[in-house]
């Protein structure tokens, strides 16, 4: 029988009353949301902790998916059921629902939150992976307030990250920008488990004038679609997931073509850190990461060329 | 500590250690043995017990988390001396075998029911997919599913032979 070590259990009924109670007790205390990977850690005794303090009262203050013109904000209480029903949400960045869809299975996220996601900071973790791909930005309050951090930098490694102490992480905001698409591919061992590797990749097209970059090839009404921007963020293959600023370097200005998504692959490969482990070797990673990015982008600018033309 | 809830309809409570594990609660404080209890990994979904209406596993879910909610066990499912549509399909459609994953579809069958009435076999299929069954390859627990929503839906009677996706 497995069984978590003995702790006491707290439970905060607000937002102020749980950072009110991580200050009494300090970091002997944790905050548990959803439970689904807190719970088994603690269970094979890989976290142990005095104090649990249980926030799932604030689902009602922190379970929420708002639009405006400029971003989306999801609170962290968010389950990943109704991440994964937002019929909103889905048509702004599809690649949640790719990814809702491989983790775990349906019982699974019918506990499982955005915050508690990216507060595990597993490096395989898919939303951590999507919210890198979609560069958001963590809120977290303190006493003292909130602050605002990228998550380039949210993830300090492995199961570690910025949120203090004495901190939650309270929202998680993904900015919006027109003509875009996304989308998430991941291979795993069996279905529902945590990813051997994974890719997410996100563009934002533009058009310009046909011929003015010497090609006349587009489908595009006398303009050509070219990448406004793009962006990639792997899974698996190092400490955290992370996003690869060459590959957006490589693919910004350029029209998107099969050589395009081949030079972001070699980039992916060549700029992640997997390491051999019963999941799959170094080298196998390497190439799902090369392969996995392809299949993304591929994905990412067909949704978007479809907005476009929509 | 001291937890309340309600199971089955009832208000309890009593006193816990705060790492006891929902599915413990309800087996061996409740003495409600009908919830299996498997893999302890939240892999294998015998344990999945509704709460507030939602299919959770109850192995992963601390008692304590539970208080102040609504769980539903398999000994919830028959209601007035009748049993649900949910056990009337899995006993006419041969929805089991060993019977160890059983509790655990069912509740979640009721609950895939309560919230889409006349599913797909795909729909079926993905509600199922957390939890595993090593007997019948799930092709008559989705038959016993199925029959289940025909037979809420009063578009057939009972024991007439079904042909999967036929209804939807």
């Amino acid at each position: 029988m497995q069984v978590p070590a003995p702790f006491e259990y707290e439970r905060a009924t607000s937002v102020d009353g749980a950072i009110g109670l991580l200050e009494r007790l300090g970091d002997t205390a944790k905050l548990v949301a959803g439970g689904h990977s807190l719970l088994p850690m603690m269970k094979l005794r890989l976290a142990n902790f005095e104090y649990l303090i249980d926030i799932n009262d604030l689902h009602g203050d922190l379970g929420y998916i708002t639009f405006t013109a400029e971003e989306v904000r999801i609170g962290a209480m968010t389950r990943h059921r109704e991440i994964a029903e937002s019929a909103e949400l889905l048509a702004v960045f599809p690649i949640f629902a790719d990814a809702e869809q491989v983790i775990a299975d349906p019982v699974v996220r019918n506990r499982g939150t955005i915050g508690g996601s990216l507060c595990q900071a597993d490096p395989a973790e898919d939303l951590s992976a999507v919210c890198t791909t979609l560069g958001a930005s963590c809120v977290i309050r303190g006493s003292g307030g909130e602050r605002v951090v990228p998550m380039a930098e949210f993830h300090r490694g492995p199961y570690e990250t910025a949120v203090g102490t004495t901190e939650m992480l309270t929202e998680v905001r993904f900015p919006i920008r027109p003509y875009a698409g996304s989308a998430y591919e991941k291979v795993e061992r069996r279905a529902g488990d945590w990813a051997v590797a994974a890719a997410g990749a996100a563009v934002w097209l533009s058009s310009e004038p046909r011929g003015s970059r010497g090609r006349t090839d587009s489908e595009n009404d006398g303009h050509d679609v070219v990448l406004a921007d793009a962006r990639v963020g792997l899974a698996a293959v190092g400490p955290n997931t992370v996003e690869i600023p060459s590959i957006s370097a490589a693919l910004r200005g350029q029209t998107p073509s099969e050589e395009l998504y081949a030079r972001a692959g070699e980039l992916a490969a060549q700029n992640c850190h997997p390491v051999t482990d019963p999941r799959g070797s170094a080298d196998y990673k390497r190439h799902l990461a090369d392969e996995l990015t392809r299949r993304a982008l591929r994905r990412a600018v067909q949704r978007a060329t479809d907005q476009v033309r929509s | 500590m001291q937890v309340t809830m309600t199971v089955n309809g009832e208000a309890v409570t009593r006193e816990i250690e705060g790492r006891l594990l929902l599915v413990h609660f309800l087996r061996d404080t409740l003495g409600l043995t009908g919830t299996h209890w498997g893999c302890d990994t939240s892999n294998c979904g015998t344990c999945v017990v509704l709460m507030d209406g939602e299919p959770v596993k109850s192995c992963t879910v601390l008692a304590a988390m539970a208080g102040g909610h609504e769980i539903r066990t398999v000994e919830g499912l028959a209601a007035g001396g009748e049993l649900d549509p949910v056990q009337r399909g899995f006993m006419n459609c041969h929805g089991l075998q060993c019977g160890f994953c059983t509790p655990g579809m069912m509740m979640t069958a009721r609950a895939l029911l309560d919230r889409n009435p006349d599913p797909t076999e795909h729909e079926i299929r993905e509600a199922i997919s957390g939890q595993i069954c090593r007997c019948t390859g799930y092709k008559n627990i989705v038959e016993s599913i199925r029959w289940a929503a025909a037979e809420q839906a009063g578009v057939r009677s009972t024991l007439e032979p079904m042909t999967v996706g036929s209804a939807s």
